[in-house]
């Protein structure tokens, strides 16, 4: 399985590391063809105003949507989060829509705010690890989207089919459980297409 | 993609949850630029750009070199309004061992403080105890010794220092080329010799030993110092800087805002040389640069820290 990782900015690296941890084959993403033949794509932490000048001037931001429509699976955490969100504050800022949910930016203050947390989860027994880093707040989540762990009873990881969102950074930690849900997102995507010639 | 441990994160221990956080900011600055700015339009101007960072400083290391005196930390007035003008993390200079201006800066509650050869050092043998403090700090470093030291005491971000101010690319390489090639020779090493590696290098002996098994800094690397042009960018990536500071270079030049973006396009695709020549069209000229072989000993910065 093939995973490609934003890399414009941020830490695509730290992703890129636990998903090889776990078996996946990993790709940095620059240009539309990067996408090409990946079975998922994550949009890692950074800025995500850095990041969306880079996908809307790279073509890449369509691309990326396409993707997405045709069942790709998505995960982006922290400003990865910010990209897929519907609805942007603080301040407003555009994104490629594919989350039904309104983000709040920075909500928890600046860079001395940034805390490494626990909070309850669906996907396993004991609580999640969550390292907060300059972290937004999704402050609703649309129909249809499932909140998978919460921190401070605010949502902190939703799904939309196959749209994965995180306000935290599971890559910063050693727990890989929700790098794991991802790729049975990603993998199901494959077996639906060309029966696991991977495609965009 | 070739297996790559982030840094700060791999050889088990992660450390405290305050030291996880500082570094993970480093982290998510990675393939970026960080853009020094003196008010508040600069700032916008670099974000529109595409910075990933600025740093709040009074003069730009070049006017410093030319109007000579003492350079502090900035005003706080122009870090509150470059603060709330712009959404990307902002930094800000203190000088070496000038704790004090630190705690102000945290209490400001700046993103990342650059303890910085740039300004005129305070304290001529001791750097700050950057432990101390929640928000993380960056410093420059000529070699892995001093990088280490800095690591050492707190330092979550390490860059080089090449020649701030000076529009020439050359000690910025000096300094990346020594830290990538003395790692490179630890990961080569026996045990047994690490020890006396280290009293040579002058550093922590736990930190050498980490080196030597992982072959990268325990933090993110990034360069700074001389780099005015986009190519300069891609030269400076395409050595080991994870990312790159861009001080005089962008505001000095002829084209702020063309050569900030070009800037951000060339470290983003450092390895393609079609785009880092795409970067390059339509600029203007670049600041003008100093011959640092011209510069005598007390005008050199990346002289003043150890």
């Amino acid at each position: 399985m093939k995973i490609g990782i934003l890399a414009v900015q941020g830490d695509f690296e730290a992703h890129a590391a636990m998903l090889q941890q776990l078996g996946a084959q990993t790709a940095e993403v620059r240009t539309p063809a990067d996408l090409d033949g990946c079975d998922g794509l994550i949009l890692p932490g950074g800025e995500s105003t850095t990041q969306l000048k880079f996908l809307l001037e790279e073509g890449l931001a369509d691309k990326i949507v396409k993707f997405a429509e045709r069942g790709g699976a998505i995960f982006g955490t922290c400003a990865g989060a910010i990209l897929l969100a519907k609805d942007v504050q603080h301040p407003r800022q555009d994104s490629l829509n594919l989350m039904d949910m309104t983000v709040v930016r920075n909500a928890y203050g600046r860079q001395i705010a940034s805390d490494v947390v626990r909070g309850p989860t669906v996907l396993k027994k004991e609580p999640l690890e969550m390292v907060f880093i300059r972290g937004p707040v999704i402050e609703r989540a649309g129909p249809g989207v499932k909140v998978l762990a919460e921190y401070a009873g605010k949502p902190a990881l939703v799904q939309r089919e196959n749209i994965l969102a995180a306000t935290f950074h599971p890559e910063l930690t050693d727990d890989t459980t929700v790098h794991e849900h991802f790729l049975r997102l990603a993998g199901s995507h494959r077996k639906r297409t060309n029966g696991g010639k991977s495609s965009t | 993609m070739e297996v790559k441990k982030p840094n700060g994160h791999g050889n088990g221990s992660k450390g405290s949850n305050e030291w996880r956080v500082k570094v993970g900011l480093a982290e998510m600055l990675k393939g970026g630029v960080i853009m020094d700015v003196t008010n508040a339009e600069q700032a916008k101007i670099a974000e529109n750009a595409g910075a990933c960072a600025v740093m709040a400083l009074e003069r730009v290391p070049s006017d410093i070199r030319k109007e000579g005196g003492v350079a502090r930390m900035a005003s706080i007035k122009v870090i509150r309004e470059i603060m709330n003008t712009v959404t990307i993390p902002v930094m800000a200079k203190v000088r070496i061992g000038h704790f004090a201006e630190a705690d102000v800066l945290q209490a400001l509650e700046v993103d990342f403080i650059d303890e910085s050869e740039v300004l005129t050092p305070a304290d001529e043998e001791n750097h700050i105890w950057k432990h101390d403090y929640r928000v993380p700090f960056v410093c420059g470093a000529r070699n892995l010794g001093e990088a280490l030291r800095r690591i050492g005491e707190g330092a979550a971000m390490i860059r080089t220092k090449g020649e701030a101010g000076s529009g020439n690319v050359v000690e910025a390489v000096r300094h990346m080329r020594a830290i990538v090639s003395q790692m490179k020779k630890l990961t080569t090493m026996r045990d047994d010799e690490l020890m006396h590696e280290a009293k040579e290098l002058g550093a922590p002996l736990e930190l050498v030993r980490q080196i030597a098994k992982t072959g990268k800094l325990p933090v993110p690397n990034f360069s700074a110092g001389g780099i005015a042009t986009p190519a300069d960018a891609a030269l400076v990536r395409r050595l080991g800087a994870e990312a790159v500071f861009v001080g005089s270079g962008i505001f000095k030049s002829s084209d702020p805002e063309a050569r900030a973006k070009a800037v951000v396009k060339a470290a983003t695709h450092f390895a393609d040389p079609k785009a880092v020549l795409e970067a390059h069209e339509e600029l203007g000229e670049a600041m003008r640069g100093l011959d640092v072989r011209q510069l005598e000993e007390k005008d050199l910065l990346a002289t003043r820290g150890w």
